[in-house]
């Protein structure tokens, strides 16, 4: 996966979990959790969504490297790169 | 065949469960021992008509795009669009005392008026009362800072009359303790009561669990209805196997029960003993349906939902009769803002009972006392309302035995224990509960009980057991 099906695959999960949510107005740098209103369930959906697509484990350890978008893509990216985006 | 997870009980908790497991694709089966789902929040027909059971009004209503509301949240956790519910928003509700009424709509700025108009010398207090309520977080799921109700309102209220006033709905929708309730689950109902309020989906129950049931199934889940649990077998602590009534045995990584804490323990083998100590939900009711040829506002029926007590001072306990017509609740279905009306009027009354009584009695006594209990619940009614029994063109009651008939519900306990087990943990490992035992309450209660045990006990664990794998 590039960066940008990452980023893409990481804004699909959100839709998802917060349909109501206008996603176009994101900015990478902030807090996702404050722009889009997401609370501790929403993110264990986040963790659960990742897992389930990717196959990807994010261990709690590394729960804080999901803060934004701009660090999302720049933890998951290495872990993504090898595996084709189906969705 | 091995599951990850087998839920005891089709109500609106053990969907709710069902659902979240569903959506992170394990494998679960819900076994209900009924032939239809919903549990105490249910519906059954007669004469080509359907009657829904529990719902007067789901409470908590918020419109969309409300995200951290009890209702938000279920939403978002279940999948599910604002739209899908089909929401219609009460017209307005009342509370009904000897001398006073307090109106209230899902509108907030209605009910604290009428608190200043009817109660000038209580709306500072009832003000700081406010404050208190907003200030509190009901949600917390740890088990301290119990602090009773009663002296939080007496510290703000010096009326009886309107403490008892704002008691009403708050119990009858519902609090399973008799008495008191402790000032958590005050703010819970005051807030889903007041603050949120009241809608009622377009098809009633039997819509709301199809929408519940399609969307499990449409992600994998299994259900079988007809499957009652006869024995739920342990050993050294932990859960082995689960052996149906039909003689069948299933094999489940977890098991969540919506079926009651006391219930499930009982379907333990070899016996919990722990059993004999937990208390057993006591409150129940009976409720009556009266279908009108005409609709309710023609027989000057024009509220949505009233709480009334015939007497100064409410009491919310098993009655020492059958029933206790002094006080109850009137729901007038079509009173609420659909877009189209439905097609017949109709009128339900719901009083407290005591389900020992009901139980006991003969099956000829029982018929007769439910039309003797109905008329004087009638009776009771006209103290306040006109009188509607020429248009009635059919009848139905039923009793707190009803109720334990169809859902196995100790004593017919519509709102469980009063000693609620908030981590849904039981003495045995892997053997969790969901639903009126574990704390929420109501048709959102439920669900979000439902949602938060599946969370917590299987999809959180399993998040952290992966990290333990290295």
């Amino acid at each position: 996966m590039t960066r940008e099906q990452v980023r893409k695959a990481i804004l699909d999960i959100i839709s998802d979990i917060a349909p109501d949510e206008d996603l176009g107005t994101i900015k990478d740098d902030e807090n996702l959790r404050d722009q889009f209103d997401l609370d501790s369930m929403d993110f264990l959906d986040i963790v659960m969504e990742l897992r389930k697509r990717f196959n990807l484990e994010v261990p709690e350890k590394d729960y804080q490297e999901l803060v934004s978008m701009a660090s999302c893509v720049k933890y998951l990216f290495p872990r993504l790169k090898d595996t084709e985006l189906v969705r | 065949m091995n599951y990850d997870a087998l839920i005891i009980g089709s109500g609106l908790s053990g969907l709710a469960a069902g659902i979240r497991l569903a959506l992170f694709d394990k494998k679960v089966l819900i076994v209900e021992k009924h032939v239809e789902v919903g549990g105490l929040n249910s519906f059954y027909t007669r004469k080509h008509r359907t009657f829904d059971v529990g719902l007067h009004a789901m409470t908590n209503y918020t419109p969309k795009g409300v995200r951290h509301s009890p209702l938000g949240k279920l939403l978002k956790q279940l999948r599910f669009r604002h739209d899908e519910f089909r929401l219609c928003q009460q017209e307005i509700s009342e509370i009904r005392f000897p001398g006073k009424a307090l109106k209230f709509s899902n509108e907030f700025a209605l009910f604290e008026q009428e608190v200043a108009e009817q109660f000038p010398s209580q709306i500072d207090g009832f003000r700081i009362l406010l404050t208190h309520i907003r200030e509190f977080n009901e949600l917390d799921l740890s088990d301290n800072k119990r602090i009773p109700s009663r002296q939080v309102l007496e510290s703000c209220l010096t009326d009886p009359v309107l403490i008892d006033m704002l008691y009403c709905p708050l119990k009858y929708y519902g609090n399973a303790a008799e008495g008191d309730m402790d000032f958590y689950q005050f703010v819970i109902m005051f807030k889903s009561i007041f603050m949120e309020g009241f809608a009622k989906p377009v098809g009633g129950m039997p819509y709301i669990l199809k929408l519940l049931v399609d969307k499990y199934q449409s992600l994998g889940g299994e259900l079988r209805m007809g499957a009652g649990v006869e024995a739920i077998e342990h050993s050294d602590g932990v859960l082995r196997r689960v052996h149906l009534e039909n003689g069948e045995m299933l094999v489940a990584d977890k098991v969540i029960s919506s079926a009651g804490y006391v219930e499930t323990l009982r379907l333990c083998r070899p016996k919990v003993v722990e059993e004999a100590d937990v208390a057993i939900g006591r409150m129940s009711f009976m409720e009556s349906l009266f279908v009108l040829d005409r609709m309710p506002k023609a027989v000057g029926y024009d509220r949505s939902i009233v709480f009334y007590s015939t007497e100064p001072r409410f009491r919310y306990r098993v009655p020492e009769g059958l029933t206790d017509v002094t006080s109850g609740v009137l729901c007038c279905p079509n009173n609420f803002q659909y877009p189209e009306p439905a097609s017949e009027g109709m009128i339900r009354l719901t009083n407290q009972a005591n389900f020992s009584l009901w139980d006991a009695l003969t099956r000829s006594d029982y018929r007769a006392a439910k039309k003797e209990y109905r008329d004087r619940g009638v009776n009771a009614l006209l103290t306040y309302f006109p009188d509607f029994r020429d248009h009635v063109i059919y009848i139905d009651s039923f009793t707190p035995k009803t109720i334990f008939k169809y859902t196995g519900h100790l004593n017919g306990a519509v709102y469980g224990s009063p000693t609620k087990t908030k981590s849904g943990r039981t003495p045995i490992k892997n053997l969790f509960i969901c639903g009126t035992d574990q704390g929420f309450l109501g048709i959102i209660g439920a669900t979000l009980s439902g949602i938060s045990m599946a969370n917590l006990h299987i999809l959180q664990e399993d998040a952290k057991s992966e990290y333990g794998r290295i």
